[in-house]
């Protein structure tokens, strides 16, 4: 077989996040004591752990979070240093948070925010700004390859919206904007069985060759709808163990005492 | 410091007033009694405790009339100058000036019947249906120190319905007050979206007040758009004086440098089952200074009352400051009364999350300021009005419009 010529995909070997002996605190308490990472493009991680091992920290100081102080190690994002980066650099160069509590903006339309957004990064690719009607086609492309209607696009972007609106909201930005890596932090909080399904399909759907993701999870059930190419186990900071997407199962049954964590 | 004034009524009365009938003369005098009485009120007042106008009473304002421009009036309107209606429907005239913006609420509004001349009077015929806004801009003439009392009566008649914008304009560059009184009054059934703009010079001052007066059924969207004087006062008055009638106040300011607004609004719930809902922003920078204090009166047997307030106010920079005030007084038992107020800088979070969606710093912030302005602006109703005053907020915040605008 005959490699292809114009194959721009990262090579295997090159991680598109590499997360090495990373330490950080928040208001002086060391949250993060040494975690180590490897996500190759493609690829579906899920981190879980116990209530305080520091995994939404995790989540939010990779996307730039200011609450958070890196004190020692590394990330290093397609080869980037990642610390180098403001968070909107890091949005424009495909790294994505869906938000544990996203947040409301008062005045400003769902709508209006997404075409923003789209058109920060396209002015970052040097791209031409999309105007509204070129935008409402591509909004239309995403929520119908997701099975969305639009009926919270022209509602203030996440005010008074239910948990299980916010969390779809996330993710229909996570269709829109096209990352190269999305986390997912705690994406499953606060849904009902329904909205998980839901919310669960929409990442499958996005789930490719080229995008890789982490998800942050307390429990196993989310798992059994994104179901991970790897596990990890977060526990004081540190990850304890890594597996298959058998370890989830294997925490459902003996909980993160039995695993070490 | 009440004499430049009293003295200045006294050669109005001489000339200018003379040909009055006897029943404005009468309510011109029964003002100035009142002013005399009470003088300009000082920060001592509760109700002033924001604003100190000291300096107007110590100015010597020269009395002018307003420059007004009409658009060409849609059918089924009559907009006439108060002079006109003197002569043409005195009667009418009787029957609503001065009834429902009472001398004894605030001295300015005393000191603006002594000097009833200068106004227009819009009326729309019961069941007419104008679809076209009527636009009526007020401007400060170009005199030194001007002093005008512009007055506006809107009377719509049962079922009528109409669209307003009511505009205060002009940046003299000198000192100047205007000192504005609107009246407007709404029969059974009637429904009106007003708008209204107020944009002056850093030297002006402007002392203004609203009283609606809503009869059954009857529906009114109002809008107050300030953007800034040296000194803004606005009184806001609405009494719900019919069953299921329909009040919503809109406010929004935008000011910098030393700006200082001072919204006070009171709805007055006299009869049962009204709904009245209240929407103040407020964005500050410089060292701008904003006030909202907002009474609700639900009075004894006005039942099954429906009111809500809020009021968000957001400071740009450590100098700018906004005082928020609800006053409740509820004296029935079956009612639905909330409120909730801010005031605070830009949320780091809201930053922090658009930021992560690629937007530059600048531009988030600029987005979320926007965005106070633009939760009041999407409540315009009136056809046009939204989208001028977007532009003009934007182009105050620096925040630029994307490609193909509509927000």
């Amino acid at each position: 077989m005959t490699p292809p010529t114009t194959d721009h995909r990262p090579q295997t070997t090159v991680p598109l996040l590499e997360i090495r002996d990373l330490h950080a605190t928040v208001e002086g308490n060391e949250i993060l004591k040494g975690v180590d990472l490897t996500v190759r493009t493609g690829e579906v991680h899920a981190i879980m752990g116990p209530n305080g091992s520091g995994k939404s920290t995790l989540a939010q100081l990779l996307a730039g979070h200011p609450a958070y102080s890196v004190t020692s190690g590394s990330v290093r994002f397609d080869g980037k240093d990642l610390f180098e980066l403001d968070p909107e650099e890091r949005a424009r160069e495909g790294l994505f948070l869906a938000f544990q509590y996203p947040v409301a903006i008062r005045g400003i339309t769902n709508s209006y925010f997404l075409r923003s957004a789209v058109n920060a990064m396209r002015k970052h690719k040097g791209l031409p700004e999309l105007d509204p009607l070129d935008f409402l086609q591509v909004l239309e492309d995403k929520l119908k390859a997701i099975g969305w209607d639009d009926s919270f696009m022209n509602r203030a972007v996440n005010e008074g919206f239910s948990g299980g609106e916010k969390k779809r909201n996330e993710i229909l930005q996570l269709a829109v904007l096209e990352p190269r890596l999305a986390i997912l932090d705690e994406t499953d909080s606060g849904l009902d069985i329904d909205a998980l399904k839901t919310v669960a399909a929409a990442v499958n759907a996005l789930r490719s060759k080229e995008r890789s993701f982490v998800v942050v999870t307390h429990y196993q059930r989310l798992l059994n709808y994104i179901v991970p190419d790897f596990v990890h186990v977060l526990a004081e900071g540190r990850i304890v163990r890594s597996g298959g997407k058998e370890l989830a199962l294997t925490l459902e049954e003996k909980g993160y005492a039995g695993v070490g964590a | 410091m009440t004499a430049h004034f009293l003295g200045a009524y006294k050669a109005f009365a001489a000339n200018g007033a003379s040909g009055a009938p006897p029943w404005l003369k009468e309510m011109r005098e029964r003002a100035i009694a009142r002013f005399a009485e009470v003088g300009f009120p000082t920060t001592r007042l509760e109700q002033w405790r924001f604003t100190n106008v000291q300096p107007i009473s110590e100015t010597p304002f020269e009395l002018q009339r307003s420059s007004w421009e009409l658009d060409p009036v849609p059918a089924g309107v009559t907009v006439s100058t108060l002079s006109a209606t003197v002569a043409t429907a005195p009667d009418f005239l009787q029957a609503h000036l001065g009834r429902y913006a009472d001398v004894a609420t605030s001295p300015f509004t005393a000191l603006a019947t002594a000097f009833l001349a200068d106004g227009i009077v819009i009326r729309v015929a019961a069941r007419t249906v104008v679809t076209d806004p009527i636009r009526v801009r007020c401007r400060i003439p170009r005199n030194p120190r001007p002093m005008t009392h512009p007055r506006l009566l809107i009377v719509l008649e049962r079922e009528a319905r109409a669209a307003i914008v009511e505009a205060y304009e002009g940046d003299t560059g000198s000192v100047s007050l205007t000192n504005s009184v609107t009246e407007v009054v709404l029969e059974e059934g009637a429904q009106l979206d007003l708008c209204r703009e107020q944009r002056e010079g850093a030297l002006s001052n402007h002392v203004a007040a609203s009283h609606f007066h809503q009869a059954r059924d009857s529906r009114l969207v109002f809008t107050t758009v300030a953007l800034g004087a040296g000194l803004v006062r606005h009184d806001i008055h609405g009494v719900l004086d019919g069953s299921n009638a329909y009040l919503i106040l809109n406010g929004l300011s935008v000011l910098s440098d030393r700006q200082h607004v001072d919204h006070h609004t009171t709805i007055d719930h006299a009869k049962p089952h009204c709904e009245s809902h209240e929407y103040f922003n407020g964005v500050f920078d410089g060292e701008s200074h904003g006030v909202f204090n907002g009474r609700i009166i639900v009075r004894p047997g006005a039942q099954r009352t429906d009111s809500k307030q809020t009021n968000n106010n957001l400071l740009l920079s450590r100098g700018a400051r906004a005082d928020s005030q609800p006053q409740l007084e509820i004296y029935a038992d079956d009612v639905k009364c909330t409120h909730g107020s801010t005031v605070g800088p830009l949320d780091p979070t809201a930053l922090f999350y658009l930021r992560s969606r690629g937007l530059g710093a600048a531009e988030a912030r600029g987005l979320l300021t926007y965005g106070f302005g633009a939760e009041i602006l999407d409540r315009i109703a009136v056809p046009g009005a939204r989208q001028r005053l977007d532009s003009e907020i934007r182009a105050r915040l620096g925040v630029p419009e994307m490609v193909g605008s509509a927000a």
